[in-house]
């Protein structure tokens, strides 16, 4: 396929689950089953080289999607093209071109070296002893693994496991990685190191990152486009500031403040949310689509002396409730 | 795009990881010392069971206990060796439960072939011990007729046995896809086809023939090519050489094993409903 066919391809994909109708009797309960809808008419087309996030609340289709994208799930309807591949179909020629990370399922060995547990995926994949050693090299380098290369999976750190498991789903150079709760549970400094690997794939081998998320800092500094899913339907399909515009979705600015000060109303496009220690600490919401960090701060300046400050960055879940209640 | 590939390139995958699987069981002596010594135990005592028995009747099912130690030696080296290589497969749930199936999904290998070489317990060879030396005794004590058509027999026998049991832990793995709690289910027919096979079945009733005698054909690893050997004929007016069937038993089978898997798998993937 050429440079310019899409990675993914959906066109009405729907997966439909038969489950047990609870609310009823006992007796109807055995028999009557309703079905439930976990992807809806799911249209999308992502191309070569493309970091997604895919983003949406608990059980609002994204496992089930990424299951029909690799070929775990059949669909019920429509159609999927995964690296120009057939999921279902062509699974075992996928599997070459795909890597994936699931947050809650283990690819190594638990009992193993971190070391063994790529070797023996290196034969999983048939990688040659060139291939095979130059990746590995290059992402025990990249993602700083070789103090812990001969430690047992079950003896690592969730930090240092994420890396394993990143790096055993990549083993393979796969075109398209998918990545389900990369930084869930990580600390700072692991989620930094993360983000900065997957940077530096996408950028040295054109990899097209799907990845879904609860954090804001990953798609953030990941991805260039987001796909927001709310009960199996696409709800919003854009880059990130088209995504804060669309939900209005505000920046807020704390600050530390020399000395008791009163409230700071009445700054431009700004609002005075809260105020602590009789206004040592105050919490203004500013629409970055009017105002900057900058030009807020400037405006506080002139009123009290800021000794610290921070900038909290909309919350995920939060922009996903403003999409949500926006289309009911 | 594997089709190119050497019988040893496609091998790689499945001896990487069965070697890494024997090195980590074997690694730690003491406990894999320890871990071969239960398993024996479980093998002697399921043996002394069989000589209990004998010593309060003599003769079971038209058998003497030298004959039944042919039973029994056949039946249970060949389920020995198949809990060795397969015993993991009907313990699906918690492959399921661990993701590690979803995970063979996306790696470029059959699931099953997968599934099956993704574990392998070396503990049991110590109980395949138990079961070779009550099979060599029993050859040893009985008067058998020895001719190339007993040695072939024998040796047909012990590839069918094997290939049957280890059919019984797919076809096991394949139901519990659908069956909440599914081992309870499969186990009774496993491990009770295991208990039925290394008895004398001339002692079992026509239900029971017709369950472990044909349907699940547990017979047909160890008491109907020990009856062969021993030149004792069938009961139920079988013909002689239903022994000689051993293969067809395994053959049919693994026709069971697969079908379920495969209903198995579609049922996971909900493609067939």
């Amino acid at each position: 396929m050429g440079m310019t066919d899409p990675i993914i391809e959906t066109s009405g994909l729907t997966r439909e689950f038969r489950v047990r109708d609870t609310s009823t009797g006992s007796v109807q309960r055995a028999l009557k089953r309703r079905t439930l809808v976990a992807v809806d008419e799911l249209s999308v087309r992502v191309g070569p080289g493309e970091a997604v996030g895919y983003i949406g609340a608990n059980g609002a289709g994204k496992s089930t999607t990424i299951k029909m994208l690799t070929g775990i799930l059949v669909p019920t309807r429509g159609s999927v093209t995964t690296c120009g591949l057939r999921p279902v179909q062509d699974r075992r020629r996928l599997a070459r071109q795909v890597g994936v990370v699931f947050g809650q399922r283990s690819q190594l060995w638990w009992d193993l070296p971190v070391r063994e547990s790529f070797r023996i995926l290196a034969a999983i994949h048939d990688l040659s002893a060139t291939a095979e050693q130059e990746r590995t090299d290059e992402l025990v380098e990249r993602l700083e693994m070789a103090e812990f290369l001969g430690t047992p999976v079950r003896q690592l750190s969730l930090g240092q496991r994420m890396r394993a498991e990143v790096a055993a789903a990549l083993l393979h150079s796969p075109r398209l990685v998918i990545l389900d709760e990369p930084t869930i549970g990580l600390d700072v400094l692991s989620k930094q190191r993360l983000r900065e690997f997957l940077v530096a794939e996408r950028r040295t081998h054109g990899t097209t990152l799907l990845l879904t998320t609860h954090d804001m800092g990953d798609v953030e500094r990941l991805c260039d486009r987001i796909l927001v899913i709310d009960r199996g339907r696409l709800a919003y399909d854009g880059d990130l500031l088209g995504l804060s515009r669309t939900v209005g979705a505000e920046r807020v600015l704390v600050v530390d403040l020399a000395e008791a000060t009163e409230d700071l109303t009445g700054i431009t496009a700004t609002r005075h949310l809260a105020s602590e220690g009789h206004g040592l600490r105050q919490r203004l919401a500013f629409d970055a689509e009017t105002t900057t960090a900058a030009r807020v701060l400037a405006a506080v300046s002139e009123r009290a002396e800021v000794l610290d400050l921070t900038v909290e960055e909309p919350d995920i879940e939060d922009v996903v409730r403003r999409i949500y209640a926006a289309r009911r | 795009m594997a089709d190119g590939l050497t019988l040893r390139a496609r091998m790689r995958p499945y001896r990487a990881v069965l070697a890494s699987r024997a090195r980590s069981q074997s690694s730690y002596r003491a406990s894999f010392a320890l871990d071969l010594a239960s398993s024996m135990l479980v093998g002697v005592i399921e043996l002394a069971e069989i000589w209990v028995l004998f010593h309060n009747v003599v003769e079971l099912g038209g058998l003497e206990f030298s004959q039944i130690l042919l039973v029994f030696g056949l039946a249970d080296l060949c389920f020995s060796l198949a809990d060795m290589t397969f015993g993991h497969c009907d313990n699906l749930p918690m492959y399921l439960r661990a993701g590690t199936l979803d995970v063979f999904y996306l790696r470029p290998q059959p699931l099953l072939l997968q599934l099956v070489t993704s574990d392998i317990s070396l503990r049991r060879l110590a109980r395949a011990g138990v079961g070779a030396v009550a099979l060599v005794a029993g050859l040893a004590l009985n008067d058998i007729a020895w001719s190339p058509a007993h040695v072939l027999l024998l040796v047909l026998a012990i590839v069918s046995g094997y290939a049957t049991f280890a059919g019984m832990f797919v076809w096991a793995g394949g139901v519990q896809f659908f069956l909440i709690e599914g081992a309870e289910t499969t186990n009774a027919f496993v491990y009770g086809g295991r208990y039925a096979a290394t008895q004398p079945a001339s002692v079992w009733n026509r239900p029971l023939w017709a369950v472990f005698g044909f349907f699940f054909p547990m017979a047909f690893t160890g008491f109907l090519p020990a009856l062969w050997l021993l030149g004792v004929e069938p009961p139920y007016g079988m013909p002689d050489w239903v022994g000689w069937c051993a293969p067809l038993a395994a053959v049919w089978t693994w026709t069971m094993a697969l079908l379920s898997w495969r209903f198995g798998v579609r049922h996971y993937q909900g493609g067939g409903g």
